[in-house]
């Protein structure tokens, strides 16, 4: 993929490109449009031709974003997007490959495929539309959906613990592990080119609106008035600073983060704890992981990205190993092994 | 004849077919003696069948009768299609093994047991009321007490082992015993006891000296009074070896994949009776064949879907369980029409079952087993060597019709073995098929080739020929979405038209014996060895019966029905309840009559020569 990565000359494509001629078919106001606007509009940064870009998914509304998308496209079943990519990727690992998905998708029936692709450090982009609800099937509870939510199908409040995809992420060992925000396009942009040009398992959980069935589904913390002060935007290197005058910050006590503000109580900018996006351990990553609104601000960013042989550079390696030890297959002679005899 | 041996003398008497069964604990190492049995007389030239029979537990509590594992091989000098309805001589390695085997020896036969197994520990785990050695219940067979432990301790003596350890290689003092009785040559055995234990001096020293302990007691005891020499068969010319129907299943796709000038992919999750298919296939790296084992059974059909996406000949392989899984991906093959194989080593079901006895049941799963109209074509091997020729016939299928295919096997066809005559890459037909480029005009991802109805294969990579499929209903020709009435019909119609033509692309079934008559017995898959000896049987007999055997399922030879025709009775024996059967019946309107036995074992001639004289009495 780092030679798919280096554009050669002639490739000066623009978001157009990427655009297909099919309708789009979201409902009106879906945080859908944006992830597939970002989406096609970085697609040129990477300088890699439109043919050799191959765009996976499962089912849920996130499954409709490959026919829009004007490059390779696979609308698969529920679930199983991660698994065709994996195929394909062992199959030809020059190519560039996403997977759209959604919560229920990626986190419910393909629970086992998010876990295993992610482990294996399978060189493909998982960009996972989270709006907590199914909405194709029109409003029941999903796997991030919150403790005691109201839906169709639990109108008593659902009893199931949400599960935390980041969390999720890494403890799969995930080597890129990120979010985003539909309504924050400059960051979504910025997010998806950073993962895009990772080599090995990217995961991007974007948080995103359903207006039907889910509406305000993060409101509280990413509207534009209130952003500043409820999220947390990760830089590398950066110490955790969040809010509109920039005074509130994170700082470690014991095993535990603490919101604190500068200036008071003889905290300073230096008690503060500084993002490291390339640790090679998790913790700091699982920590930011587990802190969420209204106990935190929520951070979004890239949590983790660290450098490690992806599946296809193993597998490939062996092959190479295996012929240079014994030389390219030959058939004939796999054909005969073992003791043979001969009748006249 | 008289021997030249050195011991004491003893006849030598001819036979042309001989069927050993060994059978002892799980842990006692018989599939070991038993294959190693079946490359000497293989090496040596004799045709052989072989019938390994092992529990699904790896090593069930010691000497109880759960626990027993058995591998019956039957060697000949002529050409055998079966591995022996009983055997002549039962090597039973303690009382459980005795219990459960000795009831399939005909009287007469010859019962070898190893003696020091007979406590009253063993005899009791075996649920004996009283020693079946000396109780008299064994007196219609010849049987020879060996004290086979006692002897292999002695052998052995001397080495830095624990007598745990030393009688571990008791199999093999009874396999030279075996040989010594069959006159065959130590050698091929000596010979992979260097390579399997080379780095490890005195495990290969006692399994050595075990097996000329076993050879040299044969030779100097008055036990035996004569030895038998079962002659070369006389198969055609060639270069032959041994194979079991996984080693051919498996040589069979490395091969199809040269042959289709594609990179090999196989995905697959472990799975009784189907795992030696994924061993061999990940030992072929050197020749770029990429194997994956998947998290789980789904994703070995998604990841398999995806390579074939990508331009790869992908496989995937498993066994009834996890065809069941595979289930809603390989509609997703039928709808994206993508090239892929699934191979099924069938077992006993319905679900886990009996993991690694064989059955026939997962017919009708193959052929009907999905949702909505997703027909596969469904193609069977009948013997272990013709997993080999199947496999790239699968291939040929599934590419020139860019379909998914099934390919049944199963677990008596997959672990059994045969010798093969292997054929050279020359000999292998050409199955490439042309990938997709961006011609003139508009690119139609549906569009279909006049003959075949295959769609195009446009890889991605492929300049041009940007598209988007997926499993909802795709626009004839155009292959975008589509909710549209008419076109739906139309989509489903085309597919099933396109794997029903495949009828004119597959060989007519061929008929053994008579070409009308009064019984053709019509069978598929593993059972072919049984119906054949039967139907031999029975015209040798002077009977009007023939025998064909379907390797394509679905669609049928075009002409199964002239054939079915032809003949006053038709009997579908098989290894389910009548699946085949039914499907003889609902295609061509024949009053087939089914035969069925689900007991986890292959079909015995005698019972299908029996159900034969039984009808053809009725009926005449």
């Amino acid at each position: 993929m780092t030679d798919m990565l280096t554009p050669p000359e002639a490739i000066k494509l623009t978001r157009k490109d990427f655009v297909a001629e099919q309708e789009v078919r979201w409902c009106p106001g879906c945080g859908d449009y944006s992830i597939l606007a970002q989406t096609q509009k970085v697609m040129p940064d990477f300088g890699v031709p439109k043919e050799n870009i191959v765009f996976i998914s499962g089912i849920g509304c996130s499954g409709r974003l490959p026919y829009y998308m004007n490059t390779y496209g696979f609308h698969s079943i529920h679930g199983r997007a991660p698994t065709l990519a994996t195929g394909l990727k062992i199959a030809r690992p020059e190519l560039m490959i996403w997977v759209a998905t959604g919560d229920g998708d990626a986190l419910s029936i393909g629970g086992n495929h998010f876990l295993h692709s992610m482990r294996r450090n399978v060189d493909f982009t998982m960009v996972m539309h989270n709006n907590r609800i199914y909405g194709l099937t029109k409003g029941q509870t999903s796997p991030t959906s919150e403790f005691g939510k109201r839906t169709k199908s639990t109108p008593m409040g659902s009893v199931d613990r949400p599960v935390m995809p980041l969390t999720l992420a890494l403890a799969a060992e995930a080597t890129f592990v990120a979010r985003t925000v539909d309504t924050h396009t400059e960051h979504m942009q910025q997010t998806l080119e950073a993962a895009g040009r990772h080599r090995g398992a990217s995961f991007v959980e974007v948080l995103q609106n359903c207006n039907i069935f889910n509406d305000g589904a993060w409101r509280e913390f990413t509207e534009r008035d209130v952003r500043d002060d409820r999220m947390l935007v990760l830089e590398h290197g950066k110490p955790l600073i969040f809010g509109k005058s920039r005074d509130k910050g994170i700082r470690l006590r014991g095993l535990h983060p603490e919101v604190v503000t500068i200036g008071e109580n003889g905290v300073t900018e230096a008690d503060l704890l500084v993002h490291d996006q390339h640790a090679e351990d998790p913790y700091l990553a699982l920590i930011l992981s587990r802190m969420f609104w209204p106990e935190f601000p929520v951070p979004v960013g890239i949590l983790r990205e660290v450098d490690r042989p992806t599946y296809s550079d193993l597998m490939d390696a062996q092959i190479e190993q295996a012929i240079a030890k014994s030389g390219p297959g030959d058939l004939a002679k796999a054909l005969m092994a073992g003791e043979t005899w001969t009748v006249e | 004849m008289t021997s030249t041996a050195q011991g004491p003398e003893h006849d030598v008497r001819e036979l042309d077919r001989v069927t050993i069964r060994f059978a002892g604990d799980s842990g006692d190492g018989m599939q070991l003696t038993g294959t190693q049995f079946t490359r000497t007389a293989a090496v040596f030239g004799n045709d052989i069948s072989t019938f390994p029979d092992y529990p699904a537990e790896i090593r069930a509590p010691a000497g109880s009768l759960p626990g027993v594992s058995g591998f019956q091989i039957s060697f000949s000098a002529s050409d055998i299609h079966t591995p022996g309805d009983a055997p002549d001589v039962l090597v039973a390695m303690n009382p459980a093994a005795l219990k459960t085997n000795v009831v399939d020896v005909p009287p007469g036969g010859a019962v070898i047991v190893n003696s020091d197994a007979f406590t009253a520990g063993n005899l009791s785990k075996a649920a004996y009321a009283s020693n079946p050695l000396t109780d008299g219940s064994l007196k219609q067979y010849k049987v020879f007490q060996v004290p086979i432990s006692t002897l292999n301790a002695a052998a052995l003596e001397g080495l830095d082992m624990t007598s745990k350890q030393a009688d571990l290689t008791k199999n093999f003092f009874a396999l030279g015993m075996m040989f010594w009785l069959y006159e065959r040559s130590m050698e091929p055995t000596l010979k992979w006891i260097d390579q399997k234990f080379g780095g490890r001096p005195v495990i290969a020293e006692a399994n050595r000296r075990a097996l000329r302990a076993g050879y040299a007691f044969g030779d100097t005891t008055e036990m035996f009074h004569e030895t038998y020499r079962v002659p070369k068969a006389k198969l055609p010319p060639g270069t032959y070896r041994n194979i079991t129907g996984n080693e051919a299943t498996a040589l069979g796709f490395l091969a199809a994949a040269q042959a289709a000038k594609r990179p090999l992919f196989y995905g697959s999750y472990p799975i009784t009776p189907a795992s030696d298919i994924l061993h061999q296939l990940s030992a072929f790296k050197s020749f770029g064949v990429k194997s994956f084992q998947a998290e789980d059974e789904i994703a070995a059909m998604g990841a398999t879907i995806g390579a074939a996406y990508g331009g790869s000949l992908a496989l995937t392989g498993t066994s009834g369980p996890g065809l069941a899984l595979k289930t809603e991906a390989m509609g997703l093959a039928v709808m994206t029409e993508l090239p892929v194989v699934i191979v099924n080593v069938q077992r006993a079901g319905p679900s886990t079952g009996l993991p690694t006895k064989v059955e026939q049941a997962d017919l009708f799963q193959a052929v009907f087993g999905r949702n909505g109209e997703a027909p596969i074509p469904v193609v069977a091997p009948a013997t272990p060597a013709e997993c080999f020729s199947m496999a790239i016939e699968a291939s040929r299928i599934a590419l020139k019709y860019m379909t998914p295919v099934i390919y049944l096997s199963d677990a008596f066809v997959g672990n059994g073995a045969e010798p093969w005559r292997v054929p050279s890459p020359e000999e292998l037909p050409d199955i490439s098929v042309p990938a997709a480029v961006k011609g003139d005009g508009r690119f139609l991802p549906y569009g279909r080739d006049p003959e075949t109805l295959s769609r195009p294969w446009a890889v991605p990579g492929t300049p041009g020929l940007e598209h988007r499929i997926g499993g909802l209903e795709k626009l004839d020709g155009l292959g975008t979405v589509s909710y549209d009435a008419d076109n739906h019909h139309r989509m489903v119609q085309l597919r099933h038209d396109k794997v029903a033509g495949i009828a004119k692309d597959i060989p007519d079934l061929e008929v053994f014996g008579p070409d009308h008559g009064d019984l053709l017995i019509l069978g598929w898959g593993s059972t072919y060895g049984a119906l054949r000896s039967a139907v031999e049987r029975l015209t040798g007999e002077g009977k009007s019966v023939a025998h064909a055997h379907l390797r394509h399922l679905f669609p049928f030879p075009k002409n199964t029905g002239d054939v079915l025709r032809s003949y006053k009775t038709v009997l579908v024996p098989e290894l389910n309840l009548g699946q085949l059967w039914f499907l003889i019946r609902g295609t061509y309107l024949v009053d087939a009559l089914a035969y069925g036995r689900v007991r986890g074992k292959p079909f015995r001639i005698s019972e299908i020569v029996d159900e034969a004289n039984r009808i053809l009495a009725e009926r005449s």
